[in-house]
Parts: C-alpha cells; structure tokens; sequence
C-alpha cells in the first residue's frame, strides 16, 4: 500500500454507527489502506465540535477526515444534518486561516462500505500528500 | 496518579501475524500512567479475562485498556471483566489494533506496528480522562411489533405470543402468508407449501395474544428498545369488521381489469379481492385506484350484494398509534426484475416467464388449475427451459452474490412438470449447482438421474422465436459445443433482491442496510438476527436470500431475543449521556433546539446562591448520547460521557504526536 513513510499524519472522526463500522467491515474484508490515518470513534457527526478539528490542525495534523452515515441513514435521525450543514462553514474558515483545502475532508461511509472506506483513505492521503509535496 | 494496565491480544494470528504485539506491550510500558502491560494470545478467552484480572489485583490497577479487536465486537465482554475485577466497567477503553490495523495494513509489519503502538497510546490517553459512570434503567413495554406477515413473521409472532406477550403483525398486503403462500412445493421434502403454511396462518388469526393488521404500514418510528412509538397506517380496506367472508361481493364485481399480483399478473382479479381463496383474515378490500365505484361514482354493485352490509366506501385511512418494547423486521424478498437481460427477450416473448410465475402455473389453485401451459396460446408444454442464475452471480448485472434457492427450486419445479406431464422434458443451463443442506444435493441427483433432466453447464446467449417454438441458444462448457435447445416455454430462475421498499423501512428504523438494500445484522455469525439497533432484530431474505428452514430457524431466533429482553423488569441502558454544567450555560437553547429527541428542558436554577438562571438540563431517561448537544454548545457547557471533551482532546493530542521514547516514568513489571 502507498503508505507515506514521511510522517504524513491524517486524524479520522468516524460516527459509531456507520463509519467506524464500514471500517471494521473494511478489515473483515482485508481491503488494505494507507497507515496513515489513526481514527478517533464518536458517537455521531453532530457531535463534531468544530474545536476538535482545529485543535488537531493546531497539534500538527496534515489531514483531517470526518466520516458518518449517509444523509437520512443517522442512527439518531439528524446529527449527521447538523455536520453537514458545519462543515462547508468550517472549510472556508480553516482556509481562510490558512488550510489548505486539500487537508480537510468529509465523507459519508455506510456500515457496509468497506471497501469504499479504503477508497476514501487513499483519496485523503493522496490529497495530502499532494499538499505537503506541491504545496 | 491514574495507575493503568494496558493489554494486548494476539489474537491467534490474526494481530500478531502482523503487527509485533511484544513491541506494542513494552512501548506501552514507557507512557506515563501505565502501571502494567501484558501480552496474550487471546484477550477475550477466559484465561486471558482472568490475566486481566488478576493484574487488575496485582498492580492496584484502577482503569485499563485493551489492545485488541474492534469495541463493536468485545466492548461489552471487557466491560464485564472490569465488574468482575471490582472496578468501573466505563474506566476500560479498546483499542482497535485487529480490524483497524493488522487486518488493513498487513503488507507493511513495521509501519502496522507503530501505528497498533499508536492507536494503543490514543486509547490511553482517552482512558486517563474517563470518569466513572454508573449504570442506568429503563422500562420495557412488554408488547412486540412484527413487521411482514410472511412464514418468518408469522413464526416469531407465534413464537413471542407463545411466551405469554403480546404481539401486533403488520402485514401490507390483504392477506398474510408473504411469498411462501405463492409457492406450490417446497423442496427437498415435496411438501405442499399451502398445506404446511396454511396451519399457522389460522394460528396467527386464533391467537389471542396476536392482534393481526393487514392492508397496514408502518409510516413513524420514535424511540428506542424498550419504548418504540409506532404509527401504523391502516389502508381503508372499504370492508368492515361485518364481513363473514362469503365471497360473493368478489363474485359479482364486474370489473376485472386489474391483474392478479398474487398470481404474478398470469390472471386478472376483481377490483373488490382476496389475494387468495385460503386468504387470513379472509376479508375482501377494494383496490380504489381500479374500482369503477371509486374511479367514476357508479357501480356499488357490491354493497348491494353484500348480506350483511359490510361495504364501506366512506372508510379513510387511518393513523393508528402504538407502543412496543421490541421490534421484529421480517419484510422477505422481491424476484430479480429481469429486464436488464435483453437476450432473454423481456417483454417481447410471452412464453419466457419467471419462476414465480411457473410457480403458480404449476398450483393446483393458481390461474390454470395446474396446468401448465403457455402463456400466449394456453397450449400444453413438451420442452421447457429452465436458466439459472439471472441475477445472481452476474458481475456485469450488479448482482455478484448467489440467491442460493434458485438451484434448489429450478430441480423441483423440473421434477413437478414431469409428475404432472410424463412425456416432457427439462433442460437446464446452469453455472455451478449448489446444493449445499439436508437432502438437497440427494434431492439435485433425483431430478438429473430418475426424472432424466438434462443439465447444461453454460450460459445462454440468445432466445428467440421461430414459429411456434422458443429458440435457446447457449453454451455447453463441459462438452465445449454451442448447443440450440428448441422449446415451448423458458423458465428463468429470478434471483432474490430486497423488498422495494425495505430501504425505506430501515431509514425508519436507523438499521443500516447494504448496496442492495439487505439489511445488516449486528454480526454476521455471532449475532445474525439482531441489529445495530438494540431491539430490533431482523429475520428471513430481507437480511440475505435464504431457503424456508433457515428463516424459520431466525424467526425462532428473533422470537427468543425478544422474549429474552421482555423477561426482565428492568433493562439496563448505556449511560453515555450528556450533562450541563449549568455555571457556564448561557441558556442560549441552541441544545434544545437541536435535540432530536427533546431530552434537553430549560430551568431556571438557583447555580450558585442568589444567582437563578435560566439554563439547560438533560432528561436523563430521555437522552441517547448522540452528542449533538455537545457539538453545538457555544459555551462548552454540554459534555458527553464516555466522548468527553478532555477525552476526545486527549486523543487527539496522541493521534499528532510522534511516538515518544520517553523513559518510563516508573519501573512496571
């Protein structure tokens, strides 16, 4: 796997429900992705303090990545609304500070999308790494 | 000082093929606050619980964290385990190094090491911040709702009712009895499917613990296990409880241009209907959108005939409010709509029908009386062609998986065509036969070698018309021929695809569901009737394509979950809560806004004294722990349990930092 040896460092706020399990569901299958990524569960997207992302910038993240269930599918019917409607927000206001775009993302991934969930890592990753090399 | 025990499993090899779990034991060693780190093969097992115990003794330990699988999976195990130990069973954390890191980066050890040793340190990191919780109750409505009035709802509803519970069956068509009503019969045994069937959809009806609601859907869901709030939508069935069931409103209906979704639209039906003759409850509804009454004032032809005046065009459909501890989903299978396979020529040629469509050709009750005979001439068959696999096992159609009764249904329906007529003969294309369950591979070898139905091993290419008869040309891999098989009629053996409507059901539920719209169990072998949502269980095709004996086996199942969970007074709940500090609420109600399930109430509170406030309190028996509080507070003055602010911050601060190689701040082991 593309893993980048250096120090490329993405921090992933995955939803209990959907995201974390797509997650396992991608180890069930063994669909391999970058090591990069270190996961963080939570229990929903609407529980995503905008302080938790900027801290982890603030500490040295390269990348952040938040995941939930697909729109209408939230285990608790509309947290993942709330973290839908925050996050173009939030983007522009972290770019305007100064991040990069390509470091700040956001994905639905549901509990059976393993495979997907890797896809969605190596995307990341990429994006990146393309920032950190290309500036 | 927090005195914590961090211990790694191996897991077999599943962890420890790959990632070097001594190395994650001795680094966890040097983080501060660790007081013992032990590696073993299997964390879960009961030795290795016992490790953990007496470590726990041992080093004094007051909170741990397992390295090991995903919290989904043993969460609840190590939380036990912590009881046993005397300690709080909330100051345990997992660390996910099994489905998040050996599984997924096995093709780089090193890097899979650190990252296990850095997903270890996260969690504790996490579990330094975690407080002590203590348990919490709730009430259970001891009433079960059943979803689908198919052979699986129809064996749980049995099954609950048995117990001594109540329980409320769904159904959305007139008549219970799902798609097993439809069949002829069942394999390997021959059985009659009616006759089988026919007995526990009249137990259902004379069960007093079950109320049946047919014609019925559920349209709202609130709630949570042990406190679902269901509306259920009763359709206007236009026939009141007054109906003795005679039929003869059926009889006399004189229009009879709707077609037959029973019969899988082989026959009309009458606008006024029961699906079928052993209909439960056998009460007639009128189909609105084709009755000449409805669609142009006139008729009431059945109102008049009707001897005891059970016609009712003034019904309205009708909301219907209820409450239920537990919730079985049991909503079955649709056939594989074939019109993706133009080769078969799909709406062109009438004698290419479905195998549920043969199926009704072939009851003695179905639109021919059993005959079986060709849908355009209504001539008696000789040659008939069964293909297998359409819509399952086909890449290119988006459906890879197997249906796995097709093989078994195409064997019988090839024998019953040549009980009923000697002189035929089947043949039948298929890719692999897969037979695998009691008798069924015996009952595959009776149709090929006493019943002389020929197998072809290949796929068909074309099918088309020459004169009368159906032209199908395949391939016949074994032989390595192309093979041309001249026949009256071609049977396709439709894989099974979820109800169309079972996405929308699950959105109701929050169950999560696959690309197909198969819902998904908790887990896939050790928990494979209940779901992500604690009080729902699922039975039967509408999880995967199954045969009659494994979906009365789940029915069973659900039924004894359900039954598990109604034997208690009391049911325990997870106290991952959120809770206000009401010293730095501002009382904006942006929380109580966004609450989805209104567990937040304003006060005005006295917070220090002199000081009364107006500001924001959780409902505790109310609040699920979704966080979305949490999330939205501008004064940081929600916090979540279990997901605390300093917890996940904490986490964080882990996640970014490079692996320390800092001196054990004391000696461990």
């Amino acid at each position: 796997m593309a893993n980048d040896k250096k120090k490329l460092n993405v921090v992933g706020f995955l939803c209990n429900w959907c995201s974390y399990a797509g997650a396992d569901m991608t180890g069930l299958g063994r669909n391999l992705y970058p090591s990069n990524i270190k996961i963080i569960r939570i229990p929903c997207t609407g529980r995503m303090d905008p302080m938790m992302i900027i801290e982890a910038f603030h500490n040295g993240a390269d990348g952040v990545l938040v995941s939930g269930c697909h729109p209408g599918d939230c285990h608790y019917s509309e947290g993942n609304f709330y973290w839908r409607r925050r996050y173009p927000h939030l983007k522009s206001l972290l770019e305007h500070f100064g991040i990069d775009k390509r470091r700040f993302h956001a994905s639905w991934v549901s509990a059976s999308e393993g495979k997907k969930f890797a896809e969605v890592v190596k995307k990341v990753v990429a994006e990146v790494k393309d920032w950190q090399e290309n500036g | 000082m927090a005195r914590i025990g961090v211990f790694v499993c191996h897991c077999g090899t599943n962890i420890a093929g790959v990632v070097d779990v001594a190395r994650v034991a001795k680094y966890a060693e040097s983080l501060p606050g660790v007081r013992a780190s032990i590696d073993y093969k299997y964390m879960c097992s009961d030795p290795g619980q016992n490790t953990v115990i007496e470590a726990i003794k041992k080093y004094n330990l007051d909170r741990i964290v397992v390295s090991a699988c995903s919290p989904r999976m043993h969460e609840g195990t190590f939380r036990k385990t912590m009881e046993r130990a005397g300690l709080n069973p909330y100051l345990m954390e997992m660390a996910n190094i099994r489905e998040h890191v050996s599984w997924v980066h096995s093709d780089d050890k090193e890097l899979a090491t650190q990252k296990a040793m850095k997903v270890m340190e996260m969690a504790v990191a996490k579990v330094r911040r975690s407080e002590a919780l203590s348990k919490m109750y709730a009430s259970i409505e001891k009433r079960a709702l059943v979803i689908g009035g198919g052979i699986a709802g129809i064996q749980a509803a049995i099954d609950i009712a048995a117990a001594g519970y109540k329980v409320v069956l769904v159904e959305k068509e007139p008549s219970i009895g799902g798609r097993m009503a439809q069949l002829d019969k069942t394999f390997p045994t021959l059985d009659c499917s009616a006759c089988i069937l026919t007995p526990k959809m009249v137990a259902v009806a004379q069960d007093p613990n079950i109320t049946l609601m047919t014609y019925a859907e559920v349209v709202e869901v609130c709630g949570y296990v042990g406190q679902f709030d269901v509306k259920i939508k009763q359709k206007a069935k236009s026939v009141n409880s007054k109906c003795i069931g005679c039929g003869v409103c059926i009889t006399k209906c004189p229009n009879k241009k709707s077609l037959s979704e029973f019969n899988e639209k082989l026959a009309p039906r009458k606008a006024i209907y029961t699906p079928f003759p052993q209909a439960v409850p056998n009460v007639p509804v009128i189909d609105r959108e084709n009755c000449t009454f409805f669609k142009t004032g006139k008729c009431k032809i059945c109102e008049k005939v009707c001897p005891t005046g059970a016609i009712e065009y003034s019904q309205q459909d009708e909301i219907i409010k209820e409450k239920f501890g537990a919730v079985v989903v049991a909503t079955g299978f649709n056939i594989y709509d074939h019109s993706n396979y133009g080769e078969y020529g799909y709406g062109e040629i009438k004698d290419v029908i479905t195998s549920l469509q043969f199926e009704r050709l072939l009851n003695s009750s179905g639109p021919t009386d059993g005959h079986v005979v060709r849908p355009s001439d209504h001539k008696e068959v000789k040659n008939v062609v069964f293909i297998q696999c359409v819509g399952s096992r086909d890449e290119a159609k988006h459906r890879p998986y197997c249906s796995r009764v097709c093989c078994m249904y195409t064997a019988k329906q090839a024998m019953l065509l040549k009980d009923h007529y000697p002189e035929t003969q089947s043949y039948v294309f298929y890719i692999d036969i897969r037979s695998a369950g009691k008798n069924y591979e015996e009952f595959v070898q009776r149709a090929q070698n006493d019943y002389g139905v020929v197998y072809l091993r290949g796929r068909v290419s074309k099918i088309f018309e020459r004169g009368e008869k159906l032209i199908v040309k395949g391939a016949d891999t074994l032989s390595g021929a192309q093979v041309e098989v001249e026949a009256d009629m071609v049977v396709l053996a439709n894989g099974l695809e979820p109800r169309s409507h079972a996405k929308e059901l699950a959105q109701l539920f929050h169950m999560s569901y696959d690309q197909y719209g198969f819902y998904n169990e908790l887990h896939p072998k050790l928990a494979p009737v209940e779901t992500a949502i604690s009080g729902v269980y699922v039975a039967g095709c509408c999880i995967s394509p199954k045969d009659i004996p494994d979906t009365v086996a789940q029915a069973s199942a659900t039924a004894a979950k359900v039954c598990a969970l109604f034997a208690k007074e009391k049911m325990e709940v997870e106290p991952l809560i959120a809770a206000v500090n009401p010293l730095t609420c501002s009382g904006c109600e942006t929380c109580y806004n966004v609450c989805p399930y209104s567990a937040i109430e304003m006060e005005d509170k006295e917070v220090k004294r002199g000081d009364v406030r107006h500001v924001a309190k959780v409902i505790e028996s109310v609040c699920k722990g979704c966080g979305a509080c949490v999330g939205s507070c501008y004064c940081k003055a929600v916090d979540l349990k279990g997901f605390s602010d300093r917890q996940v911050m904490n986490q964080i601060e882990a996640a970014t930092q490079e692996l320390s190689t800092k001196d054990k701040l004391q000696s461990t082991i």
